[in-house]
């Protein structure tokens, strides 16, 4: 079965490997390069197109490095090895590189919406700017290395916004493996302050383990639950801290399958629940129900054969509606979720 | 007045919201629109008796609770009468109390501490403000600066009265409210200084003269186009000062309203139970109409016609109303008719008809062709108001309108001027309309997958170009369509989905709950939606969105963003249209049940026919715009970010 490929990046970054995995994630990393290969079929420009999903994979190796910002430095690496002569000509380079990247991977929001991020700074900068073209592109690859920074920066300014909202003596629940949520759980240790982190498994790819043990070297009181433990402990957390694959319109999160379900519960008892998330993940997408959304699919490794005839669901995300959240920390700020959409319209219109 | 004032105990409380005053002050007649100082207002910020507590605010409230800023003043009223106000007034510091807290305030535009004093009584809907405030420190005619508050300037206010401070609008018809666009700021701010010298000269002879109630209209800081200025609209009768979506004989009593202000926002709608107004528009109405006599008490400030005789009166009317044009004439009979319905067509045809007007005018001698035409085109739309009350994209349109010919440059010809405005209606016509339809059915098409079940009510034209649309992009779907009486409106949506070879359902409203657990899709249209996420549409759609909310059932509602608006309503009756009661009691062609036919004139039965309601925003899940797909929550910033754009285009 297919696999989304942003899934199979966050499974190798989180190092929890299965034999199973192994084996798809290699057939599926040949089968993307020779799709790749095969999109790039466009006027002359394969050569350039073609390392534009290169450059992408190497940056998205690092495991500290987001989607989105391995996304811009393979478009500014697009920007360097240009030769084109007019701003004209650049975008429209960069339109086709953009468009490349995020038909390679389909289901990867924060790749779309950093793209977009992207392409809308050039759009303004070269409707903007009448000076000369070389100082405009030295100006958007300049632009494009600091989005990198920006990044690491953007967790660290949610990490100390997060900091108010943690007090001694609280116990915080945690869903997925998310750097950002990390950082704030770092920086809250750091800070010396006494809480106790609860996390789910996160099954299929288990990266519930990975943070347990990222928290045990903190020396941070870690408690594991399965999923299904959710409710059973609801009472005795205080918080909900979830990070998010993207942000939509409507203020809402999609992020790792289990989200939704705990957002639920936190809700029908009362506790809020805490979205971490860079402000480069606001997407212009605006799903009405679960299934309105692309397809990204995950394979699962039920450790036992399963019978052909039975289907198996393989969603790897799902949408968690804005009336179950209580805030978002990014880096524009504490929002509440109606605030997105005012932001993507200053941005995108 | 000031005996009145005087004795009154103003305890220092801060009011909130809207409140009424039942102080027998009843608004003097012309004399109270100009200038009026504070003198007629104290005690009733809001203008008075007249206005029955279930009534919309007028605009001052309206733009105060939209935190906007007022521009303008009139003259600057004497400042000897105002100075004991402004004793009672130190009390009532920062109390909602807008016709207290503006009236002769002299804020000079330069002076902080002037300002800092206007933001103090303004402090409290100040704070409230939302987005633009941070609009210089002065404002052009009438803004306030609302940053800080400080009581303690107040005192110094006193001591700056006598001095020739330029009035900012304080002068007593003014509006309260503090309605200030930033494009206006901008504006007034390069005129100011000539502003101040002549409000100076004006106030100075005016303390001299005691003269009251007259302003020095276009005098006045007449530099600039005369939307800078306060200009106070003489009486009611002076159509000039027009702008009046709803017809300056509503204004009557009312403070001179500024053109500036009333772009920004409408006038309030008549109140149909204040007999004076009544009669008084009576008096100016075009053709006749005689009120409809049994009305349900809740619903009296609403306008209700006997609907029998009006068409073949206005029809018999034809070759009298000479100053009638004929294109407007025939619009105003197709809406009384019914033969136009629906928001966009109403608004399409008004604004052909306002084309053919430009088209055939000609300036008459002596006046100049925007106050004359601006004057004309009131008066045309308040015919089309007698004809049918307007819909919130009509009053968008109309204040487009205005505003283009008063942005006219001074130096076009009259032959110019004319193509420059028709020109512009049919670039409105075509952005805002046809286009914008063609991107929601775009963005819409994208959210109708196969094996949908839609649902839709009513008739609405976006909502049929997008079934049409998906249809012809091969999706597979079904359609199940709404319908309900008196109208049946359903029922011609109908007949063209089942001709283009849609599968469809029919059902009245009372089967919604029935048939919604097999729909996976609302869709639905608007008359507007407003500020809070209200949707203003039919009759039903707010049962329709309920009954889909109850049933998980998303609800999108599709809807240009020209129709947004930034009034904010929280129930269906505060503003609506009656239709004829007569549609009700009868049912056609079915003799055995019309019993009620006779029987619409019985004292104990009142027959009740709402054209619509509001949906609240909770159950709404998207709104589909020209402007992409937004939730209820962010159409307060569709009207911020664009309405500037398109009125200054």
């Amino acid at each position: 079965m297919s696999m989304s490929a942003y899934y199979q990046t966050r499974a190798a970054h989180h190092g929890v490997v299965t034999s199973d995995w192994l084996a798809q994630s290699q057939e599926a990393a040949t089968r993307a390069v020779v799709t790749g290969g095969q999109e790039i079929v466009d006027g002359g420009k394969s050569g350039r197109a073609f390392s534009v999903i290169d450059e992408f994979n190497n940056w998205r190796k690092q495991p500290d490095l987001a989607e989105a910002v391995a996304a811009i430095r393979a478009l500014a690496a697009v920007i360097r090895n240009s030769e084109a002569k007019t701003m004209m000509e650049l975008e429209i380079e960069l339109k086709k590189a953009s468009d490349s990247l995020k038909s390679w991977d389909t289901t990867s929001i924060s790749l779309t919406a950093g793209c977009d991020l992207f392409m809308r700074y050039v759009t303004r900068t070269s409707a903007l700017e009448y000076e000369d073209f070389n100082s405009a592109r030295s100006r958007l690859i300049e632009r494009a290395e600091k989005f990198g920074e920006i990044s690491y920066k953007a967790r660290k300014i949610i990490a100390m916004l997060s900091q108010d909202f943690i007090f001694d003596g609280c116990t915080i629940l945690v869903h997925g493996f998310s750097r950002v949520v990390m950082e704030v759980l770092k920086m809250a240790a750091q800070n010396k302050k006494l809480f106790r982190v609860l996390c789910t498994e996160g099954r299929p790819d288990r990266s519930g383990l990975r943070l347990a043990n990222e928290l045990a070297k903190l020396d941070v009181p870690v408690k594991l639950l399965i999923d299904s433990a959710v409710a059973y402990t609801m009472d005795e957390v205080d918080m909900v801290f979830v990070g998010a694959d993207g942000v939509v319109e409507s203020g809402g999160i999609i992020n790792m399958m289990g989200t939704y379900q705990i957002a639920l519960v936190a809700h029908s008892m009362n506790k809020p629940v805490y979205v971490a998330a860079e402000s480069y993940k606001f997407a212009r997408l605006y799903p009405l129900d679960q299934k309105d959304m692309g397809p990204a699919l995950r394979p699962i490794d039920f450790g036992v054969p399963i019978p052909s005839k039975v289907e198996v669901e393989t969603s790897a995300r799902d949408y968690t509606p804005p009336q179950y959240l209580t805030l978002l920390f990014t880096d524009l700020g504490v929002l509440t979720p109606s605030v997105v959409s005012d932001e993507l319209i200053q941005l995108y219109l | 007045m000031d005996a009145r004032r005087v004795s009154q105990v103003v305890p220092k409380v801060r009011q909130v919201g809207f409140v009424t005053h039942s102080d027998p002050n009843p608004p003097p007649q012309a004399s109270r629109t100009q200038s009026v100082p504070i003198e007629s207002n104290s005690g009733t910020p809001y203008d008075s008796p007249d206005f029955s507590p279930v009534m919309i605010p007028p605009p001052r409230h309206h733009s105060e609770n939209l935190s906007h800023l007022r521009s303008a003043a009139v003259a600057v009223p004497e400042s000897s009468s105002r100075r004991p106000m402004w004793d009672d007034r130190v009390a009532v510091v920062g109390s909602y109390n807008p016709g207290n807290s503006l009236l002769g305030q002299p804020v000079s535009p330069n002076s902080s501490e002037v300002n800092s004093e206007a933001s103090t009584t303004l402090g409290w809907f100040g704070r409230n403000s939302s987005g633009k405030f941070s609009a210089g420190s002065s404002f052009p005619g009438g803004g306030f600066d609302l940053t800080t508050v400080k009581m303690e300037n107040f005192t110094q206010l006193e001591g700056k009265k006598p001095e020739a401070v330029p009035g900012k609008g304080g002068g007593g018809g003014v509006e309260v409210n503090n309605r200030e666009s930033s494009s206006n700021t901008l504006k007034a701010k390069t005129t100011k200084a000539e502003r101040r010298e002549t409000q100076e000269a004006q106030r100075a002879a005016k303390a001299a003269g005691k003269a009251q109630g007259n302003k020095p209209v276009a005098a006045a800081g007449g530099a600039g186009p005369s939307n800078i200025l306060r200009q106070p609209s003489q009486n009611r009768d002076d159509p000039a000062v027009g702008s009046t979506i709803a017809g300056s004989d509503r204004r009557g009593g009312d403070r001179p309203p500024e053109r500036e202000r009333k772009k920004d926002v409408p006038p309030p709608r008549m109140q149909f139970d204040d007999q004076g107004r009544v009669n008084k528009s009576k008096k100016r109405a075009v053709f006749n109409q005689p009120e409809a006599k049994n009305r349900v008490e809740l619903f009296r400030h609403l306008p209700q016609y006997e609907h029998g005789s009006q068409l073949t009166d206005l029809e018999s009317k034809f070759l009298e109303l000479d100053s009638m044009h004929p294109a407007v004439y025939k619009v105003g009979v197709q809406y009384l008719a019914g033969d136009v319905t629906g928001g966009n067509a109403r608004c399409i045809a008004m604004l052909r008809a306002f084309q053919e007007v430009i088209n055939d005018y000609s300036t008459p001698p002596g006046k100049t062709l925007v106050r004359d035409l601006t004057a004309k085109i009131s008066s045309y739309v308040s015919f089309l108001i007698e004809c049918r009350p307007l819909s919130m994209s009509m009053g968008n349109a109309i204040r487009f309108q205005k505003s283009r010919i008063a942005k006219l440059p001074l130096t076009l010809s009259e032959t110019e001027a004319k193509a420059a405005l028709c020109n512009d209606i049919d670039r409105f016509i075509n952005e805002k309309i046809i286009l914008a339809d063609k991107v929601i059915v775009r963005h819409a098409a994208t959210k109708v997958r196969d094996g949908d079940v839609l649902l839709t009510y009513g008739s609405s034209c976006v909502v049929e170009m997008i079934l049409l649309y998906a249809h012809e992009l091969g999706k597979q779907f079904r359609v199940v369509v709404v319908d309900s009486r008196p109208k049946h409106e359903g029922q011609a949506l109908l007949r063209r989905l089942l001709a283009k070879g849609l599968s469809c359902t029919y059902t009245h409203i009372n089967a919604v709950s029935y048939i919604m657990h097999e729909v996976t899709r609302v869709f639905l249209g608007a008359s507007s939606v407003l500020s809070n996420g209200t949707t203003y549409s039919r009759v039903g759609t707010a049962c329709v969105a309920m009954v889909a909310h109850a049933f998980r059932v998303p609800v999108l509602i599709c809807c240009e963003a020209y129709k947004f608006h930034e009034r904010v309503q929280l129930d269906s009756i505060c503003s609506n249209e009656l239709g004829d009661s007569n549609d009700i009691a009868r049912v056609p062609g079915r003799p055995d049940v019309n019993s009620m036919d006779n029987r619409t004139n019985e004292k104990n039965l009142q027959f009740l026919n709402l054209m619509y309601d509001a949906t609240p925003s909770e159950y709404v899940s998207m709104i589909i715009t020209d402007y992409g797909m937004i939730p209820p929550t962010s159409v307060p910033v569709i009207v911020r970010e664009y309405r500037r754009e398109y009125l200054l285009i």
